[in-house]
């Protein structure tokens, strides 16, 4: 092995430069860029100003942020459904000065007094949502005006009243509390906007309304198509926002005990500034309170810190122009280009030496060597199907199979003319297999492992295993479940190809080549999944022994085919019974004669092999050159392979034409004729083996005669 | 694009229909309200408010918004006055103003043009900005006075017929603005890249450059503007900026039917805008009443202007485009 070679597996193999595209695929990164902002905010001013965390100062702004952070709430909300609210400021100043008439004025109780503010706030928001929701006004003009309307109110009100209010000489112990009193040591503001805060978090991430504003948000046409009441929605988002804006007026009428014509001013520039350099998107669908709360501390601190730093009128203006100015593009930059970084990063391929194969080209002498004699099967569904990835019989000889669109065809013996779908399943349904009750158990692409009864019944059985404590990516989920076969105790033993990549790009696994896949074991008795096996390179067909002591699965991208013992002295082990084959194995399936059939969905290259031993030219290849161009394993010929119980090389067939089969995934052997099909086919062959057993079934000879 | 048969009756036609009424109305109910020289009066309260409309206007045909005019508009004059009282020369004062104008234009441009950020926030922030830093850095007080006997006092004083030179700007602007917008190419862009971005690049039209041109034309508008508020006041107030003026300009350029979505509208709309603004304010001010109610009126007249137009042009789900706020 040459420098380079050492160097390059040294250098793919055991850097996990993997994990970089890992990270990026989590939605919390998102969070990241506020989170850094805050915390330097708060470490700049924290050293700028002395005193800053002291807990008498933090106890002013606190209360101050805690108003402030019920209003950016109430602003998030909005933003998340698609919308903006920009009359905050007038809500705010309104439902203030509300409290303020009812209690100095009127002097009414409190509690008359914050449902007036409340009151307030419901109106307000009502009115902005019936506009923008069920009128569909522009949600930017239709505030804006309301703004306007509100603004004009409030300062024709406080004009009016302000002289009266510094006269009156209502009090009340309550007031006094909410406005200067603590509970647990913290402001009743912060109390308040703490509970509105996990209350709204619990809503938006877990409930169905928040969902449809999340859905809204996201895309409105969408929501509108798949029936959620877009315009209540957006409505109840506007009341919501006018209720926080009400809540955090109340709060100031309490602190400064009056309404002053500055109450509420620039709020809105300023909610809408602390909720973008949160990272709430504007246009809607992605965000939460978390962030609006830190764009809220941010601003907050941002603008108190330099006020108290004694820096001149226009500071602050300065500093929050530059910070949203900053935070928005940052903002539309990352969600413009983080999939085209997520792209660059994510494949990230391995070194892997391929071991010398046999050849197999015809005529070369090998048992591996291919022949045209698949070419000669008669077909099934010609043109109907679109990928038999696996096919299987049943006791009445009815031939079933998956197709791309998610369905079970059923095919009707003797002469598999007619067909009828069984079931839809959905997904990708890939590996299939009988269980002693009849019931078919299926390996969905995309979805996990499903059971459909007789009656057509389908069930989930499985999804997810267990969590691997040290991955990045969430790799319980079953994300290519591939093949099955089910043990003599009723466990469903299934592979799962890959835990980096969708079922539909199977073909960057092959490039990536990293080990990820998994052998797995579902128990019917409780439910359970379990891993049995990890770090294979694709894990794909699964087929029991004979005898039901030990399993064969196929390792596709190293050519290889393990056995693992389920009984015995080897028990919960695994061995390599056939290595360095020149195709790359997919399904595996009982043969008649004690043999197994072998699906090679594809033939090793000198070129592709070659490549594997360059993951640094593969990974520039996925960087630079568009899908069509890129090398990856041939699969325009493939071929079936017998194999028997020692893993010697008895026969292999193959279809040289590339017509009928050039690629094929499953066969299945049934009263002497193999039923041979391909994931890119868009048939199922049919092929009279010759000197087989005519009377054998694989049901019959695994689970018994009878049912 | 308008008067398609049961739908004629659209914003422009509601707005100025109301306008009409309104000045029918004070015509026979207020005394001295047709007096040619408070009808000179109506035309000249509009005509800053007016002019800033016309850069907002082409901003918000071809699908932006700038936020940024009044601070642009206000900062702009208050340094350049604080320049000349500091006692630079005239010209060079001038053109460093000049320059400090079209690099914020550029700048707002080039951030939604080449960054692809929301021009609200673009805008909103820069206007932030320009305030925040002119007033922190480059200026002591709030107000600015002008400079005794400089040309823009004295250009300010001009008058023709007793029109005030601010007609006659606002006029030629008006005129200035339609023929762009209605006979150069670059006007015509403006339409295109408005009503279909993706259409008008792929068809070739330099649809970024042409976005940056927008902000930095809208930002000399504002320039001139400001320079027309100092020639009438003597001075320039910064406190504008933080004043509803902002809104009473989308509002000039918008109500008269110019969608906030691109690609409609143009000089006729803000005029039908700029009259209806105009006639009420001018009646109210005869009729007396006091400033605060008189937003409050304008805001309701507002409110069920756009009410009325959202109840007779319903915007529809499925042709309701995303992010459009």
């Amino acid at each position: 092995m040459s420098f380079r070679e050492r160097w390059q597996a040294w250098r793919y193999n055991r850097i996990p430069s993997h994990l970089i595209g890992e990270i990026l695929t989590k939605r919390w990164t998102d969070n990241a860029i506020p989170f850094l902002a805050l915390v330097v905010t708060l470490a700049i001013f924290g050293s700028a100003i002395s005193g800053f965390f002291k807990p008498a100062a933090l106890q002013a702004s606190s209360r101050q942020l805690g108003e402030f952070s019920l209003v950016v709430t109430g602003v998030t909300v909005v933003m998340l459904g698609g919308g903006i609210d920009l009359s905050v400021g007038a809500i705010f100043g309104l439902a203030c000065f509300s409290a303020v008439f009812v209690f100095f004025i009127m002097e009414q109780s409190i509690w008359l007094a914050l449902a007036a503010s409340l009151a307030t706030g419901l109106v307000f928001g009502a009115v902005n949502g019936y506009l923008v929701g069920y009128l569909k006004l522009r949600a930017f003009l239709t505030t804006l005006v309301t703004l306007i309307f509100g603004r004009a109110l409030f300062d024709i009100l406080v004009t009016a009243y302000a002289a009266q209010v510094q006269l009156s000489d209502a009090e009340s112990p309550i007031l006094d509390y909410i406005g200067d009193g603590t509970f647990l040591g913290l402001a009743i503001s912060v109390w308040l906007a703490v509970v509105f805060a996990v209350v709204t978090h619990i809503a938006l991430t877990r409930s169905r309304p928040g969902w449809h504003v999340l859905a809204v948000g996201g895309s409105r046409r969408s929501a509108h198509n798949a029936g959620i009441r877009v315009g209540s929605t957006v409505f109840f988002t506007y009341v919501f926002s006018g209720l926080c804006s009400a809540l955090g007026g109340f709060l100031i009428a309490c602190r400064l005990s009056g309404a002053g014509p500055g109450t509420g001013q620039n709020l809105e520039i300023m909610a809408l500034t602390a909720a973008v350099v949160g990272g709430v998107s504007l246009g809607g669908g992605r965000g939460s309170v978390v962030k609006g709360i830190m764009g809220a501390i941010i601003v907050l601190v941002m603008t108190n810190g330099l006020i108290r730093l004694g820096y001149g009128t226009g500071t602050t203006q300065m500093v929050l122009g530059l910070m949203l100015a900053a935070a928005v593009t940052i903002d539309i930059r990352w969600l413009k280009n983080r999939h085209k970084v997520l792209n660059e990063v994510y494949v990230a391929p391995v070194y892997l030496k391929m071991g010398e194969a046999q050849s197999a080209e015809p005529d070369s002498g090998t048992p591996y060597e291919l022949d045209n004699r698949l070419s000669a099967a008669e077909h099934i569904g010609l043109g109907e199907l679109e990928g038999p990835e696996d096919v299987i019989l049943d006791r009445d000889d009815h031939l079933y199979c998956g197709t791309r669109h998610g369905e079970i065809v059923r095919f009707f013996a003797p002469d598999y003319k007619r067909s009828e779908v069984f079931a839809h399943v959905g997904g990708f349904p890939l590996g299939l297999a009988f269980d002693r009750d009849g019931n078919l158990i299926s390996c969905v692409g995309a979805m996990g492992l499903y059971s459909i009864s007789p009656e057509r019944k389908v069930t989930k059985l499985s999804a997810e295993t267990a969590r691997s404590l040290t991955s990045v990516v969430d790799d319980a989920r079953l994300r290519d479940p591939n093949d099955c076969d089910i043990a003599p105790d009723g466990r469903i033993y299934f592979t799962d190809s890959t835990k980096r990549y969708d079922a539909h790009d199977w073909t960057l696994d092959s490039i990536e080549n990293r080990p990820t896949g998994r052998l797995l074991v579902y128990d019917p008795k409780d439910g359970s999944t379990r891993t049995l096996l990890d770090g294979y390179r694709y894990t794909n067909g699964v087929c029991m022994a004979h005898d039901g002591k030990s399993l064969f699965f196929a390792e596709s991208w190293a050519c290889r085919v393990h056995r693992y013992w389920l009984e015995g002295p080897k028990a919960g082990t695994a061995e390599c019974v056939i290595k360095d084959m020149p195709g790359y194995p997919d399904n595996i399936n009982r043969a008649s004669d004690g043999g197994y059939w072998m699906a090679w969905l594809g033939m090793r290259t000198p070129s592709f092999d070659l490549s594997l031993r360059h993951p640094g030219m593969r990974k520039r290849m996925t960087r630079r050159l568009p899908q069509d161009d890129w090398l990856f394993p041939n699969i325009n010929t493939g071929g079936v392979v017998k194999f028997d119980e020692s893993g010697r090389i008895l026969d292999t067939l193959g279809d040289l034409s590339g017509e009928a089969h050039p690629m094929v995934t499953s066969m299945r052997e049934h009263k002497g004729y193999l039923f041979v099909g391909g994931i890119l086919n868009n048939r199922i062959g049919r092929f009279r083996i010759a000197g087989a057993d005519e009377n054998w079934t694989s049901p019959a000879s695994y689970w018994g005669g009878a049912k | 694009m308008r008067g398609i048969g049961w739908a004629s009756l659209n914003q422009e036609r509601i707005v100025l229909g109301l306008a009409v009424l309104l000045f029918a109305a004070a015509a026979v109910g207020l005394p001295g309200f047709l007096a040619p020289d408070n009808l000179i009066a109506i035309v000249r309260s509009v005509s800053v408010l007016g002019i800033l409309a016309f850069g907002m206007a082409i901003v918000i045909i071809g699908r932006g918004i700038d936020l940024s005019m009044v601070a642009i508009m206000a900062m702009s004059v208050a340094w350049y006055l604080q320049l000349l009282n500091g006692g630079m020369s005239d010209g060079p004062a001038f053109l460093l103003v000049l320059a400090g104008v079209v690099g914020i234009g550029v700048l707002n441009g080039v951030l939604v043009a080449y960054a692809d950020v929301p021009a609200i926030f673009v805008t909103l922030a820069s206007g932030s900005f320009v305030f925040g830093y002119v007033r922190s850095q480059l200026i002591t007080q709030d107000a600015v006075a002008l400079p005794q006997g400089h040309w823009i006092e004295l250009f300010g004083g001009v008058r023709y017929l007793d029109i005030p030179v601010e007609v006659f700007v606002f006029a030629a602007l008006a005129v200035l603005t339609f023929l762009f917008l209605r006979f150069t190419k670059w006007g015509r862009y403006v339409y295109y890249a408005g009503d279909n971005p993706m259409a008008a690049r792929n068809i070739g039209m330099p649809v970024r450059p042409m976005q940056v041109l927008r902000y930095v034309l809208s930002a000399l508008i504002a320039f001139i503007a400001g320079l027309l508020t100092a020639a009438s006041l003597h001075s320039i107030n910064t406190r504008i900026v933080n004043s509803n003026l902002l809104y009473d300009i989308v509002l000039v350029a918008v109500i008269g039917g110019i969608g906030l979505s691109g690609g409609r509208g143009g000089v006729r709309n803000v005029l039908v805008g700029a009259a209806l603004i105009g006639i009420l304010l001018n009646a109210m001010t005869i009729i007396d009443i006091p400033t605060l109610y008189q937003n409050l009126i304008k805001a309701a007249i507002l409110l069920s202007a756009i009410v009325i137009d959202g109840i007779l042009n319903p915007r529809d789900e499925q042709t309701a485009q995303q992010g459009d706020i």
